[in-house]
C-alpha cells in the first residue's frame, strides 16, 4: 500500500512548546529519516501529545523550526499536510455514516484519487471489512480506533504521527498495527508514536520527553 | 475543488440521516410567521405593509438557529483536526461546509417564503423580488454566520454569544432585502437594492472564509 516513498528527512531544531503560561518542553532537536521510527515516552503532561500536534502542524512552536529536507514546514502547510497522517485521541467517526463511508471520506479528502479498492484493503487489514456497512454509532471503542487507523492505509503518506494508538485495542489488533508499521517503515515511511503500553517497534529511537522539561513541574497544574 | 465537493456531500448525507436541522429551521420559520397575524391582527393592509419585514426578520432568526452546530459536531469528535490537516486550504473546506449549510437551511427557507408571503397578503408584484433577495441574502447569512460559529467554538453558551455576534452583522442584509421587496411592491425599480445585496454576497464570499478558517485554527490550538 505504501509503495516506494522517496527518501527524506524530517527534523526539528531547538523546538520549544508553550501551553498556557507553562513551557512544556524546550531545546528539543530531533531527526527522522525514511524507514526510522521514534517512540515518545514520558509521564502524563510531559508533552507527548503536544509534540505530535506540533509535528502535524496543528500547533505552532514557541521557538525553533520544523524542517523537511531542510525546508521549513510551515512555509507550505498544504504540502506538509499531504505528507502526514495524524491519529489523535478522537476517532473522528460520524455515528450515522457507515464504516466504509467514514473511511472513504477521509481517504478522498487526503487523496482525491484514492479508490474503493484501497479502502477495502485497509478495512480488511484492520479486520473491519465485514462491518463495512455498519453505522459508526454501533462500533465499540476498539473498532472505532481500528477504523481511525485504517485511514493510514487507505491514503498513503510518508509520516505517521500516532498519539497513543493502542488505547482500546485488543492484543491481536496491536499485533496488526505493529505489522502495518513495520511494512510502512520497510517501504521508507516514518513513524512517530507515543505510548504508555508495550508496542513492538524494532530499532525505534526512544525519546524521553521529561528530559526536555525545563523546570520541575507541579503535576496538578498540567493541562494539555 | 473535489475536496470541497466531498465535504458538501458528506454534510448533506449527515443532514439527511440525522433527521436534520432543515425541518426544524423551516418549521420555526413557518410557525413564527404564522404568529404575526395573531399578534398584529388579520387586517390585510397592515399585514401587507409589514409582510416583507416579517418574512426577512423571521428568515434571519431561523437561519441562525442551526448555526452553532455548524462546526461544533466536527470539533467535538476530532473531525475538525483532521480537516485542518487536509492537504488543501482550510478556507476551501469552510466554503464547502457553508455551502452544505445553505443547501440545508437557506434553500428550504427560500422555498417556504413565497407560500408564507401569500399568507401575509403580500402584493404579487413582490414575489419575484422576494425570491431574488432570498437567493442573494441567505447565502450571505450562512457565510457571516460561519464566521461567528467558528469564533464561538469551544465557548460555553456559544449559541447565545453567537447571536450577539452575528445579528448586528445581519442588519445590512435585512435593510436591503426588505428595501428591494418594498420597492418592487410599490412599482419602483429594485435593481439598486439587489445589486447591493449581490455585492454583500460577493464580499462575504471573499472575506468570511478567511476569518472563519483563522478562528478555527485558533480553536484547535
Amino acid at each position: 500500500m505504501t509503495d516506494d516513498i522517496p527518501t527524506a528527512t524530517f527534523s526539528a531544531e531547538n523546538l520549544a512548546c508553550v501551553r498556557g503560561e507553562r513551557v512544556v518542553f524546550a531545546q528539543m532537536d530531533f531527526r527522522l529519516s525514511s524507514g526510522e521510527a521514534v517512540l515518545l515516552l514520558g509521564p502524563n503532561g510531559s508533552g507527548k501529545s503536544s509534540l505530535l500536534r506540533l509535528l502535524a502542524g496543528l500547533l505552532k512552536p514557541a521557538s525553533g523550526h520544523l524542517l523537511w529536507d531542510g525546508t521549513p514546514v510551515l512555509d507550505d502547510r498544504e504540502a506538509h499536510a499531504a505528507r502526514i497522517h495524524y491519529v489523535g485521541h478522537h476517532d473522528a467517526i460520524k455515528p450515522v455514516l457507515s464504516v466504509l463511508e467514514n473511511l472513504r471520506f477521509w481517504a478522498r479528502l487526503h487523496d482525491p484519487k484514492s479508490g474503493d479498492a484501497t479502502a477495502q484493503a485497509a478495512l480488511e487489514t484492520m479486520g473491519l471489512w465485514r462491518l463495512a456497512e455498519v453505522p459508526g454509532k454501533l462500533l465499540s471503542a476498539g473498532q472505532k480506533r481500528r477504523l481511525n487507523l485504517a485511514r493510514l492505509l487507505a491514503a498513503p503518506a510518508p509520516v505517521w504521527l500516532l498519539d497513543e494508538p493502542t488505547v482500546a485495542l485488543d492484543r491481536a489488533s496491536v499485533k496488526v498495527l505493529e505489522g502495518v508499521m513495520a511494512e510502512h517503515r520497510a517501504a521508507g515511511g516514518m513513524v512517530v508514536l507515543s505510548t504508555h503500553a508495550d508496542v513492538d517497534l524494532p530499532g525505534a529511537r526512544e525519546m524521553h520527553l521529561d528530559d526536555y522539561t525545563p523546570a520541575p513541574m507541579d503535576v496538578s497544574e498540567v493541562w494539555i | 475543488m473535489s475536496r470541497m465537493i466531498e465535504i458538501v456531500r458528506r454534510d448533506l448525507r449527515l443532514a439527511l440521516r440525522q433527521g436534520s436541522d432543515s425541518v426544524m429551521v423551516v418549521t420555526f420559520f413557518v410557525l413564527t410567521v404564522v404568529l404575526f397575524p395573531f399578534g398584529i391582527g388579520p387586517e390585510a393592509n397592515i399585514l401587507e405593509r409589514t409582510s416583507a419585514g416579517v418574512l426577512w426578520v423571521t428568515a434571519l432568526l431561523a437561519s441562525m438557529l442551526s448555526l452553532d452546530r455548524l462546526f461544533q459536531a466536527d470539533y467535538e469528535d476530532g473531525s475538525l483536526e483532521l480537516l485542518a490537516l487536509t492537504p488543501t486550504a482550510l478556507e476551501v473546506l469552510v466554503l464547502g461546509k457553508v455551502a452544505a449549510h445553505w443547501l440545508t437551511t437557506g434553500l428550504p427557507l427560500m422555498v417556504a417564503a413565497p407560500v408564507l408571503a401569500v399568507l401575509l397578503h403580500m402584493n404579487a408584484d413582490g414575489f419575484g423580488t422576494l425570491l431574488l433577495t432570498m437567493l442573494l441574502g441567505t447565502p450571505t447569512l450562512s457565510l457571516i454566520g460561519a464566521m461567528g460559529a467558528a469564533l464561538v467554538l469551544g465557548a460555553r453558551r456559544g449559541g447565545v454569544l453567537l447571536s450577539l455576534l452575528v445579528l448586528p452583522l445581519y442588519v445590512p442584509v435585512l435593510i436591503f432585502g426588505v428595501g428591494a421587496i418594498d420597492a418592487a411592491v410599490q412599482g419602483l425599480p429594485s435593481q439598486a437594492h439587489l445589486l447591493i445585496l449581490g455585492g454583500m454576497l460577493l464580499a462575504s464570499l471573499a472575506l468570511t472564509p478567511w476569518a472563519a478558517a483563522a478562528a478555527l485554527r485558533q480553536a484547535l490550538e
